[in-house]
């Protein structure tokens, strides 16, 4: 991989002893099972080779198994940590294709949910990273459990609405399964108040800590022309400087009804991804009020109930439908052919398209910039081998 | 040859209250850090409060297989934890507790602590290098670094009380602040306390500057390939420099056994300030991400080592105009 950051070391390269170091897929910092080769001069990362493949599963061949009823369980297992928009993709992908309607309430009760699971999924993401950075024994702990104790509030939420509190299947083809319990609602904004007040104190910690800027700032940055080059997607390309969210550029499930600013930072390093991360917890709250504010009465499916397996049929179509997850744009292509079970599917991965980044920042960091830059990433790899 | 039986018996004493109190520092900071991250920490072993939890790591570790990697230097490799602990134990030796408390109050007792707390590298080197791994070989390399870097704002910064009392013999510095502890010396011992804990941070190899263990990126660094027995003794090191180096500091800084009260308290309130050091160490540790190392050696080099360098000629200078030991 030749790049800027590459050609600068190799120019001030002495002809020392180069060290290759493997990293993954079993280690402490790689989010999963990532594997990186890792060629150092010194401290000095010269060179990565990104390996992937290690949680392959055939999720995309399963899906031509599964009828339409059935998938949308699995759907979420390819992101594991942000399940609602995985499986929002994939019904919106068989709405699109067979033309069904969905309610406006079911419409609102899938943003809810989207963005209840945004808030859970950058949770995980704030607190490994800071784990990432300071050490499963280290200040990162600390911020880890915080974070992780405000999770648990949103899996709360999750599991009184659907019994789950990590693989949903909540959504079906037509709308969602469940409504809201009695008692949700008030349960659900009691959480996003304390969430948003929690949120203060993490500021606090983290951006009056002049190590963990240091360590942030100017570490990582990906250009705004990269980030085009590459498709990254999510809070990686916002903070590069692009104002690029498929909430805003091509609403789906009622989004365009919604008021919230999508945050853009400019600077393109692990700082400007964390910032635009913690501005997203702040707007994924604005937008969870205003839908159990504005959340209209009426059916919560076009479709009647679960009564057998291939009950849903697709005329012969294809279709390709995008939402914005925690990660970026997940995208889902299908092709029916008029049965119960698509013909082909496939995804497109956020952390997929945001992972092909790292070979071209890394070179030039030190050792330990690697596994900030790899968690400023947020890669989860359900999602890039599926 | 009576005397040296006793200096024996003391010795042996002082050895083991140090490795009583080594392990059960541990559940301390456990406790400690377990408030801080509002959990409960070690609860089941030894009811109430995990009373018996270091006992219960220590019999662990004990029965856990030794496990030397087939391509290790094996010499240098079972050698070095015996290398490492050393020093580290050895730094309790010229350590008075209470006025003649102590295996042996030397006159250049803080200089012996101090060259031997630095013997602890060689320790740690020899483990990097004869794992024959990538990352304890890279923490290895770190570690020289960052232990060069920091021994000498650290002891610049201990000499700081050394010139105000004008001995390097332990008791003799105690005495000198029973008008004044040196912390509280106008400018120069709170300038001084701050310097020599930020040094002590990074000499102890703590978070911030953690860069040796860095779980994240080098996994443990160079303790990777350690099990068992040997893991044990890297760690039960660790710890006793660490309370080493904070009895140190009582004793520079806190004005170690002084306080109110009878005299037999004494050796209680200089274990007190000794845990007090070590309770903000830990704050410390469990609330900062770890600082890279080219930011360290920065640190150490383009401020630490000036700021202790001026500091202790200022020093040099207020006691030339008011004379050694004078409050």
């Amino acid at each position: 991989m030749d790049t800027e950051a590459r050609r600068v070391v190799e120019m001030g390269y002495g002809g020392n002893e180069r060290l290759v170091m493997n990293m993954g897929p079993q280690h402490p910092s790689a989010h999963g099972v990532f594997r990186a080769i890792l060629t150092l001069e010194g401290e000095t990362v010269v060179a990565v080779d990104a390996v992937i493949g290690y949680l392959h599963r055939c999720h995309e061949k399963l899906a031509e198994t599964l009828t339409y009823v059935q998938y949308p369980s699995i759907a979420s297992k390819t992101d594991y940590v942000s399940a609602m928009t995985a499986e929002l993709a994939y019904v919106a992908a068989v709405e699109k294709v067979g033309k069904i309607d969905v309610p406006r309430r079911a419409q609102y009760l899938r943003v809810l949910v989207a963005e209840l699971q945004r808030i859970a999924s950058h949770c995980l993401w704030l607190g490994t990273w800071c784990l990432d950075m300071g050490g499963a024994l280290g200040g990162g702990a600390t911020i880890f459990l915080y974070a992780i104790r405000e999770r648990e509030l949103v899996l709360d939420l999750f599991e009184a609405l659907t019994g789950a509190r990590l693989l949903y299947g909540f959504h079906q083809v037509g709308g969602v399964r469940y409504d809201l319990p009695a008692g949700w609602a008030e349960q659900c904004r009691r959480t996003v108040d304390l969430i948003e007040q929690r949120l203060d104190e993490y500021e606090a910690m983290l951006e009056r800590n002049a190590f963990f800027l240091v360590r942030t700032q100017g570490v990582g940055v990906i250009s705004r022309e990269l980030a085009l080059d590459l498709g990254v997607c999510g809070p990686l390309i916002r903070g590069s400087g692009v104002a690029y969210d498929v909430r805003r550029t091509e609403p789906y499930s009622s989004y365009e009804a919604f008021d919230f600013t999508v945050p853009v930072e400019t600077a393109g390093d692990c700082f400007a991804r964390y910032r635009v991360r913690m501005v997203e917890f702040r707007e994924s709250i604005k937008i969870v009020r205003q839908a159990l504010d504005g959340l209209p009465e009426g059916p919560i499916s076009s479709r009647p109930g679960v009564k057998s397996v291939g009950q849903v049929r697709i005329p012969k179509g294809e279709g390709y439908t995008r939402v914005e997850g925690a990660r970026g744009e997940i995208g889902c292509h299908l092709v029916a052919d008029g049965g119960a079970k698509p013909y082909r599917l496939k995804w497109r991965g956020a952390s997929f398209c945001n992972l092909a980044v790292l070979p071209h920042i890394i070179p030039g960091h030190k050792v330990a910039d690697v596994v900030a830059i790899m968690g400023s990433v947020d890669p989860v790899f359900g999602e890039v081998d599926r | 040859m009576s005397e040296l039986a006793g200096q024996a018996l003391t010795g042996f004493i002082v050895l083991n209250v140090v490795i009583g109190l080594v392990t059960y520092v541990t559940l301390l900071e456990r406790k400690f850090a377990a408030r801080m991250q509002s959990r409960i920490g070690p609860y089941y072993v030894g009811w109430p409060h995990g009373w018996l939890q270091p006992i219960a790591d220590a019999l662990k570790l004990m029965m856990k297989e030794d496990v030397v990697p087939t391509l290790a230097d094996r010499w240098v490799y079972n050698l070095a934890p015996i290398v490492f602990l050393l020093p580290c134990i050895l730094i309790f030796a010229t350590l008075p507790f209470a006025p003649g408390l102590g295996v042996a109050d030397l006159n250049i007792g803080v200089l012996f602590f101090l060259a031997v707390s630095s013997l602890e590298i060689v320790g740690l080197f020899m483990g990097g290098w004869g794992s024959n791994n990538k990352y304890a070989l890279l923490s290895a390399m770190r570690a020289v670094n960052q232990i060069i870097s920091y021994d000498l704002p650290f002891i610049f910064a201990a000499l700081v009380p050394v010139v105000l009392a004008g001995s390097l013999q332990m008791s003799v510095i105690v005495e000198a602040q029973a008008g004044l502890w040196y912390v509280l010396y106008p400018g120069l011992g709170q300038l001084a306390f701050l310097l020599f804990l930020i040094a002590t941070l990074a000499a102890e190899n703590r978070v911030p500057f953690d860069i040796l263990e860095a779980e994240s990126e080098l996994v443990a660094g160079f303790r990777v390939e350690y099990s068992g027995m040997k893991f044990a003794l890297i760690q039960l090191g660790e710890y006793a420099h660490m309370i080493g180096t904070s009895f140190l500091g009582a004793l520079l800084f806190l004005g170690g056994w002084l306080g109110p009260g009878p005299a037999w308290l004494g050796p209680l309130w200089f274990l007190l300030k000794a845990m007090l050091i070590f309770l903000v160490v830990t704050w410390v540790r469990w609330s900062f991400v770890r600082i890279r190392v080219d930011h360290i050696l920065a640190i150490s080099w383009k401020l630490l080592l000036p700021a202790t360098i001026v500091l202790l000629m200022a020093t040099a200078f207020v006691v030339a105009w008011r004379g050694a030991g004078a409050a």
